[in-house]
């Protein structure tokens, strides 16, 4: 099941050229781009590793390019995704978050419901995944 | 030859207009405000005017599938302190931004303390994380030869000067490094490390300045915070700098500046202990008692070792 988040969930992954124009945008508007990594693909775990710090002051997409075939390198199977902050006053928030590679092989997500009292009705989603342990949930 | 490389179908079959090429790419507006906005320096501009003509004959070889690959673009900019190189630096990444040789034109300017780490591993991902501010534009490195110690084998600078070939090789097409510092230092430095020397394509020396172009320096200087000098103060600026340059530690247009600094210090002082109403005219006013303050004025011999005030 192929996990969507953030912006372009709709579109098709982007290729590096995009991923590439997409942040410059964010460079020329002056946002710091951050790289981020998670093997735990759950719509509601927002705590991903980070990929070393926030890359302020950088001025052109292909140092951040470098950054992300790194990482990409390292964690081959893991989610990353790109993110850039707006440090301007007044949104002092992130403006952009996509996901730039997932797992070549995504098991999606298990349903379970459990009745509880007066035949109500509890759900769970739970990535296959989790059922190993972390390092070891996604590839071979 | 070349041209054998080129594509048949990228060649020319019109007359190309270099002056509208020239034009196009705003690059007459940065050359003219170079020979505008800097006293002297004539062999200074007459070399980058040269290499500006160089890059614009090579962007437009490029389009026509003459040019086969990146041109090295990796300078040396030698001359004593304060004269200039810095600030041409910073011309130089606007022309190579309206050239296109580099995306976002911007100049990072770093030392030795900027790049080389304090202990094992440190010196890396200090590099590295500079290349990363700098890919895009141009990397001005001052007093060059510091990365270079010779007499400590275990010095970290080896590491990042190994690092920084590397990308100035690989990479030429991401960033411009600019080396700088004094001419004979750098000369042992290119010496010693080989592979500088063969990775830079362009040598600029920066001369020492007149009396007379540090004057219109200072000139210049104070124009723009809005500062004049009387007739008197202005002959007495000539005088200062005649003798400044015989003192230690004379860096051209830097000690211009630290002495007008000084001089405005003077000059407050003197209007606060100033009796009555001020005409607001003496605010902008530098008066010769402000010059004549200086140590190199109140000293008749100089003392060496002593940093001017």
């Amino acid at each position: 099941m192929r996990v969507t988040q953030g912006c372009f969930s709709y579109l098709p992954d982007l290729t590096d050229e995009q991923i590439s124009k997409q942040i410059q945008y964010c460079l020329d508007n002056g946002w710091a781009v951050n790289l981020e990594y998670t093997d735990d693909p759950h719509p509601r775990n927002t705590y991903w590793e980070m990929w070393g710090l926030p890359m302020f002051d950088i001025r052109d997409a292909k140092a951040i390019m470098g950054e992300l075939s790194d990482c990409r390198r390292i964690h081959t199977d893991c989610y990353i995704r790109l993110s850039a902050f707006d440090a301007t006053n007044t949104w002092e928030s992130l403006r952009i978050s996509f996901i730039v590679q997932r797992p070549a092989d995504e098991a999606g997500f298990m349903l379970t419901r459990q009745e509880i009292g007066g035949r109500m009705m509890r759900y769970e989603t739970r990535a296959y995944g989790l059922q190993k342990p972390e390092g070891a949930r996604y590839g071979d | 030859m070349m041209l054998d490389h080129a594509d048949p179908a990228m060649r020319p079959t019109e007359p190309i207009d270099l002056k509208a090429e020239f034009a196009g790419a705003g690059i007459s507006e940065v050359l003219d405000g170079l020979e505008r906005d800097l006293v002297g320096l004539k062999p200074v501009k007459a070399r980058i005017r040269e290499i500006a003509a160089l890059l614009l004959v090579e962007r437009v070889r490029q389009k026509y599938g003459y040019a086969t690959e990146a041109p090295t673009l990796h300078m040396s900019f030698t001359g004593n302190p304060g004269t200039g190189k810095t600030t041409v630096a910073l011309r130089m990444a606007s022309i190579l931004k309206a050239l296109g040789f580099v995306r976002q034109g911007q100049l990072i300017s770093v030392t030795r303390d900027d790049l080389v780490g304090q202990y094992i591993g440190h010196t890396a991902p200090k590099t590295k994380e500079i290349l990363k501010k700098a890919i895009g534009g141009v990397l001005f490195i001052d007093e060059a030869y510091y990365l270079y110690r010779p007499d400590n084998e275990r010095d970290y600078g080896q590491e990042a000067i190994e690092i920084l070939l590397q990308v100035m090789e690989n990479q030429r097409e991401d960033l411009v490094v600019i080396l700088a510092g004094y001419a004979d230092r750098m000369d042992k430095f290119f010496t010693l490390n080989p592979g500088f020397r063969s990775r830079i394509a362009h040598h600029i020396d920066f001369p020492d300045y007149e009396n007379a172009e540090l004057l219109s320096i200072s000139d210049t200087m104070l124009q723009r915070q809005n500062y004049r000098f009387t007739p008197e103060a202005r002959a007495v600026m000539d005088r200062y700098i005649a003798r400044r340059r015989e003192r230690p530690y004379f860096s051209n247009a830097r000690s211009i500046r630290n002495a007008l600094d000084r001089a405005r210090l003077r000059q407050a002082n003197r209007l606060i202990a100033h009796d009555g109403l001020i005409d607001p005219a003496m605010l902008t006013m530098i008066e010769p008692e402000d010059l004549l303050g200086s140590r190199v004025f109140l000293e008749a011999d100089t003392h060496a070792g002593e940093v001017d005030t």
